[in-house]
């Protein structure tokens, strides 16, 4: 029996996580609309009960990619990786108001550079206030405050030691989940219900993944938006964290 | 048909995120830059395109869209896999860090799309 349920887990692992993703949805919508009343969006609790999820696959297995590192579950890992991820980012565009982006675009533009600039400032000054004095572990701390992969790709072209390497990715997966749990909560109080602070949202905060997940639990209409602008964000870090910020860095220092 | 509808959004995604993967080269950059964007530019113009042409048939619509509405249930199983044990444990200064910064970010989204309707 046992042998027959690890076999087809193993087999039809795209398909079983499929069934699981569905259920957890339809568990999702049941608690928003029985506990919430609907007022938060049953994408929103799916969203941080798949994160809490992780969590405990991470304590479990003590692997890097929570619930996927379970063998059972490693269908999670295809259905929710990068290719099917921005495979459907992209088909969201279908539906994209081609006039609305284009009045959007210079805001996206500020916002992308913002996006860049101010993360990285922030997570190298909170680094300075914690004892960390040279430029390389500097720049590759902003850097993973830009994104996840900003950090890592920064500190190994600069040749950051490893738990500095390893710091500045844990603050990039800090701050997507941060977005994808508190994007819903202060969407009202930022405005952000439009095409255009989509756009401005998708550059400054930038973490596809906190982007993605942040605005399909706020209103998903909203989510090729914000995704158009977040995508550029963490090729722009990787091109100038490692090389201008680490100049301007080393001067300082 | 269905597939050629899916079959576009996969050209337009190979075709764009290639064109990243050369734009990262171009800059020097270890990273693909904007490859997600370029795509969904292309499938933009391609669904243009093929409007006015008359050839956008509910067949293919349904190929493209499909992959539109599995987006939340893809973003979920994206959450399910993320080290948030790590993000979690990762010390006083990771966290300071990280909330400090997205809270700063959700400030600034604040006074963007604002000052840009003002100046509309």
């Amino acid at each position: 029996m046992i042998a027959i349920v690890e076999k087809i887990a193993e087999e039809q692992a795209l398909v079983l996580a499929f069934a699981l993703v569905g259920a957890l949805m339809w568990l999702s919508t049941l608690l928003s609309r029985g506990l919430t009343r609907g007022r938060i969006h049953a994408s929103a609790i799916a969203i941080v009960a798949a994160l809490a999820l992780a969590w405990w696959g991470g304590v479990l297995t003590g692997g890097k990619k929570g619930l996927a590192d379970i063998p059972a579950f490693a269908g999670l890992g295809l259905m929710g990786g990068a290719m099917l991820r921005d495979f459907a980012i992209v088909a969201t565009a279908f539906e994209v108001d081609v006039v609305e982006a284009r009045k959007a675009g210079l805001l996206g533009v500020v916002a992308l550079t913002l996006g860049t600039i101010v993360p990285f400032v922030m997570g190298a000054a909170i680094a300075w206030s914690f004892g960390y004095r040279d430029a390389v572990s500097l720049t590759t701390l902003g850097a993973g405050a830009v994104t996840y992969i900003v950090g890592p790709v920064t500190g190994a072209a600069l040749g950051a030691s490893s738990p500095v390497i390893a710091l500045s990715i844990a603050i990039g997966v800090l701050k997507a989940v941060l977005v994808m749990v508190a994007t819903p909560m202060v969407a009202r109080f930022i405005g952000l219900d439009n095409p255009r602070s989509a756009m401005a949202f998708g550059g400054l905060m930038g973490t596809v993944s906190g982007v993605a997940g942040g605005l399909a639990a706020t209103d998903e209409r909203l989510v090729p938006y914000g995704a158009l602008t977040a995508t550029f964000h963490t090729g722009i870090g990787c091109l100038f964290c490692p090389s201008l910020f680490f100049l301007v860095m080393s001067a300082i220092v | 048909m269905a597939i050629y509808g899916t079959a576009l959004l996969a050209l337009c995604t190979l075709l764009g995120v290639a064109l990243g993967e050369v734009l990262g080269r171009l800059l020097h950059v270890k990273a693909n830059v904007g490859g997600v964007g370029i795509a969904m530019l292309l499938l933009i113009v391609a669904k243009i395109w093929l409007t006015r042409r008359g050839k956008l048939t509910p067949g293919m619509r349904l190929g493209v869209e499909f992959w539109a509405v599995m987006y939340i249930p893809i973003v979920v199983a994206m959450a399910s896999q993320q080290n948030v044990l790590a993000a979690v444990e990762g010390g006083p200064m990771v966290l300071l860090t990280g909330i400090m910064v997205v809270a700063m970010c959700f400030a600034l989204v604040g006074v963007l799309s604002r000052t840009g309707g003002r100046a509309q």
